[in-house]
Order: C-alpha cells, then structure tokens, then sequence
C-alpha cells in the first residue's frame, strides 16, 4: 500500500513538476518575446528542454519512483538491521557464544592461569569470557572489601564508582594495547582471546588482594612484595608463556613480554598501593596530631573543663580561636 | 448508523458473568479496594522469600514495586547524613551509590543468567532478585536497633551474625526461585554473580557503623 501511495505521489509531483515546466516556459517565452538578447539561442534551448522533457517524463518518472522506492526499502532494512543488532537480545545471541561453558571448566581455566607451560608448543586459549567476566566483578568485590576493611572511608562513594572505572578500564585497555601490538608483531591471536587470557590472568590479583587484606601487616610489605612476587609472577609467567608460543622473532617475543609483564605487574601494584597509602597517610595523621574536628571539640571541650577549674579559658582562645568561642558561649 | 449493536457488541459476549463476579470489572470498585489488592499482592510475595519453597507466584505474577521499595528504603537508611560528613569525613554511600549498586547489580545478574542459557524473561529475575533483598533489609533493621546502643565486641559479633544470616538467606530464596530456569549443569556459574552481588549488599549493611 505504501508503495502505491509513493508511486502516485511521485505521479502527482511528475505532473506538476511537468505543469510548472510549461509555466517556465510561457514565462521565458514572455520573457525572451519581450528581450532582444540572444533571442535564437534561447528559443532553440527551450525547444529542445521542452520536447525532451515531454517525450521523457513518463519514463523518468519510472525511473525516479523506482529508486525512490528502492532507497526506501534498503534504508528501512538497514534501520531494521541496526535496531536488531542494538537491541539488547541480540547483543545476548553475539555474545551467547562466549558464555557457552560448564563449571569445572571454568575451575580448572582458573587454576591453570597460575601454572606457567613451555612455550615450545603453540598453546590453546580458549574463546570465552565467562570466567574473566566473573574474575573482574570479583575483584570488585575484593577492593570494595579492602577499601572497607581498612577503615578507608574518605570519598568512598567515587571510589567504588572508581574500582568498577580501574578494572574494567584496565581489561579492555590493556586488552586493546596488546591486540595492537599482537597485529604488529603477527602474533596468532584474536582479541576475544586475549580478553580472556588478561581476565584470567587478574585472578592472580584477586588472590594477593585478598590474602593482603585478610593477613594486614600494618606498615610492613614484605608480605604483600612475597605475594606479589610469587602469585603475580606465576601468572604473569603463564600469560607470556601463551603469547610467546604464538609468536615468531626474538624481538618481536621481546616486546609482546615486555609490556604484558609491566602492564600485570604493575597493576596489581597500582592496585595494592593507590588504596593502602592513602589509609597509611590517613592512620599517620590520625596517630600525629587530631585534625579532625570532633576530636577537636572533645579536645576543646575538655580542656575547657579544666581551665575553667583552674580559673583561667584565655589559653583556650589562644589555641582554638574559631573553635572555642561558640563553646564558651554556650558553656556560659 | 444504529448504536443498538455497538452498545450490545461491548456488553454482551460472554464477559457478563465474569463481571458480574466482579473479577475482572475494576472500573467501579473504589481506589483503596484496588491499592489494598496490589499491596497484598506485593506482602504475598516477601511471604514467599521469607519462606521460600518452590513456588511460582514471584515468576509468574512479577511487579516491580517490592523491589523498588526495598531499594528506596535500603538507600535512604544506608546513606551517611550531612552532620555525620561534616564531624567525621564520612561521605557513607550516597543514596544514589546505593540505587545504582541494587539495580544495575541486578541487570548484570540476568544479563549474565541470560547469558548462560538460562529460560527466564529479564523483568521476571530482576523481580526476584529484588525480593530476595528481603531477608538483609530485615537485618539491615536490626542493625539500625543495634547501634543504638554503645557499641561493644559483643554488639559487632551479633550485627555481623545477623547479617551473615540474611545473606545466606537472600542467596538461598534467590536460588530456590531462579533453580528452574537454569540449565541443570550451570547451576554453580549462575549463582556465583547473584552470591557476590548480595555479598556486596551485606557488606555495606554491616559496614554501616553510624
């Protein structure tokens, strides 16, 4: 029905699209009867428009409804394809492929990102994200419990937007680093591949966080550098090992390790220390000198007692000015 | 143009009986009679987590409201005041930290059951995600009695029973009523997402010290 309507409409504007041709046309005749410019020219070219415009409209008009219609049609199957492949089930159905494992897969994907293989033979990596999707909320999980455990509370709401920021940044970042450089140095390797080996491979992280804050020793990290030396290297290991055995040339097996190793190590460092040293810094504060306001107050407060036994709440002005006026008012 | 048949076509066919039982007329029932009915309908359901056995009743009738309610409640008590802020440097989860933590926790659950193959439609296992907070909003309370009081060891080791309590049991209802929809095999994979989102629930519950 659409169509017939278009292919009408178009009929409708051909014919008066046709009608306003002869209307030029009387008008440039006007025009060109009423000139005396160039006279022969102008009446040959309208000679020449007009019968052609005639002899060829019926034709023309064909030809215009179809790739209107034409035009219509693909946009509407492309718009259709869009909306189908940005809906949300059939982002699911894309990604249905992915999640396509049994439990003990999974546990056994786990335990062996921490055991490194020879790199003589070309090693088998696994398309699914299952795991790394699970390993990566984990560690969510697992920094939140840090940020908590160790009484770290100050701007904890950006924080935990932050942890969510760290990790998925880190996983797709360096993901995408790593695929590029793969392309480069033609290792063999997809980029749903690497996804899932970096997630795995943050299983590691979440292991050390956890013993390090479950286990807390204070101010010292020789625990934590142990963990992070043991843990983290065993899988940082693994994952080279992987990559390594897909890839040819010394250089290029330079590079690819390279940046793997800096990139897994120091995130966990980033990981362990972007929250620790501000609990540190905060505990060393708390310990030196109470800057917080309700001690202050207690402090005030207090002191205010026993010079107002003693008989003299000048000193008091003196070291709290802002704080003690407002008390002395109201004590009084 | 007789308005004889239009009138006969809207009221006869069958329906008569049916309203006049009045079971499906809602028209002319007044208001409370119609908010009671949803409310009920909504305390039938907390029933069902509080006591969860293999019922059907949070799958098949799903709504939203009881979630939302838990929701709305849950971040209005969790979120640290402004007086809290200024004495302690305490920001506390916002109201709105909260919110986005339930629900998009939530989605990433049944997006991830979905995802697993799971035969459950997206609003039916967000509903029973949100009715399942039940059991930790009623710790939660508690709680909120507990620090009343000066708090002592004592006092910390309860909170933390009580909560530890109402996280298993969320986690245990929520895995009563979703069991079926899951491919028998994947039943571990499916429930480690909906554990660790009610573990991050309970954490903030009983991180909740003011």
């Amino acid at each position: 029905m659409e169509n017939l309507k278009e292919i009408t409409l178009t009929h409708c504007t051909k014919q008066s699209a046709v009608i306003d041709l002869g209307d030029v046309e009387t008008e440039e005749f006007k025009v060109l009867n009423e000139s005396d410019y160039e006279s022969d020219e102008v009446a040959s070219r309208k000679d020449k428009g007009g019968g052609g415009g005639q002899s060829g409209s019926p034709y023309e008009a064909a030809k215009q409804s179809m790739t209107e219609n034409m035009t219509k049609m693909m946009w509407q199957a492309g718009t259709q394809q869009a909306r189908k492949a940005w809906s949300l089930y059939g982002n699911i159905d894309i990604l249905r492929p992915y999640f396509d494992v049994e439990p003990h897969e999974v546990r056994t994907r786990l335990f062996q990102s921490f055991i490194p293989k020879p790199i003589k033979d070309r090693q088998k990596i696994h398309k699914e994200l299952y795991g790394p999707v699970m390993v990566i909320f984990t560690l969510i999980a697992l920094l939140l419990f840090q940020m908590k455990a160790a009484e770290h509370k100050v701007e904890e709401g950006t924080l935990m937007g932050t942890a969510f920021g760290v990790c998925f940044t880190y996983w797709l970042g360096a993901a995408g680093l790593m695929w590029f450089l793969c392309f480069v140095c033609n290792t063999r390797i997809s980029a749903v591949q690497i996804l899932s080996l970096l997630g795995y491979g943050l299983s590691s992280h979440c292991v050390v966080i956890l013993l390090g804050t479950v286990i807390h020793t204070s101010h010292d990290h020789i625990f934590f550098y142990c963990l992070w030396a043991i843990i983290g290297g065993l899988s940082t290991l693994r994952m080279v090992s992987v990559v390594l055995s897909r890839t040819q040339g010394h250089r290029q097996r330079l590079i690819l390790s390279g940046v793997l190793t800096t990139l897994h190590l120091l995130f966990l460092l980033y990981l362990h220390f972007a929250y620790h040293q501000i609990v540190e810094d905060l505990s060393g504060v708390f310990d030196d000198k109470d800057v917080v306001p309700n001690p202050v107050k207690d402090n005030v407060h207090d002191s205010l007692v026993d010079n107002n036994i003693m008989g003299n709440s000048s000193v008091i002005e003196q070291d709290h000015p802002d704080v003690a006026h407002p008390l002395l008012t109201s004590s009084n | 143009m007789n308005d004889v048949p239009l009138e006969g076509d809207i009221v006869t066919p069958g329906g008569s009986p049916s309203s006049e039982d009045g079971e499906f007329n809602t028209l002319d029932e007044p208001v409370r009679e119609t908010i009671m009915r949803d409310v009920k309908a909504v305390g039938i359901k907390f029933w069902h987590v509080l006591y969860p056995k293999q019922s059907t009743a949070l799958l098949k009738e799903w709504d939203l409201w009881g979630p939302l309610v838990l929701c709305v409640f849950m971040a209005m008590v969790l979120q640290g005041s402004s007086e809290d802020q200024i004495l302690t440097g305490d920001g506390g989860p916002q109201f709105a930290e909260v919110f986005v933590i339930f629900w998009a926790g939530a989605v990433v659950v049944t997006l991830n059951t979905k995802l697993l193959g799971g035969n459950i439609s997206f609003f039916q296992s967000i509903c029973v995600l949100g009715y399942c907070v039940f059991p930790l909003t009623v710790s939660l309370i508690v709680c909120r009695i507990i620090l009343i009081a000066s708090q002592t060891t004592v006092l910390f080791i309860v909170r933390f029973l009580v909560v530890i309590l109402g996280f298993a049991w969320s986690t245990f209802a929520s895995t009563a009523f979703l069991a079926e929809s899951q491919p028998p095999r994947r039943k571990a994979l499916a429930v480690y997402p909906i554990f660790l989102f009610y573990f991050v629930i309970s954490w903030l519950i009983i991180s909740h010290t003011y």
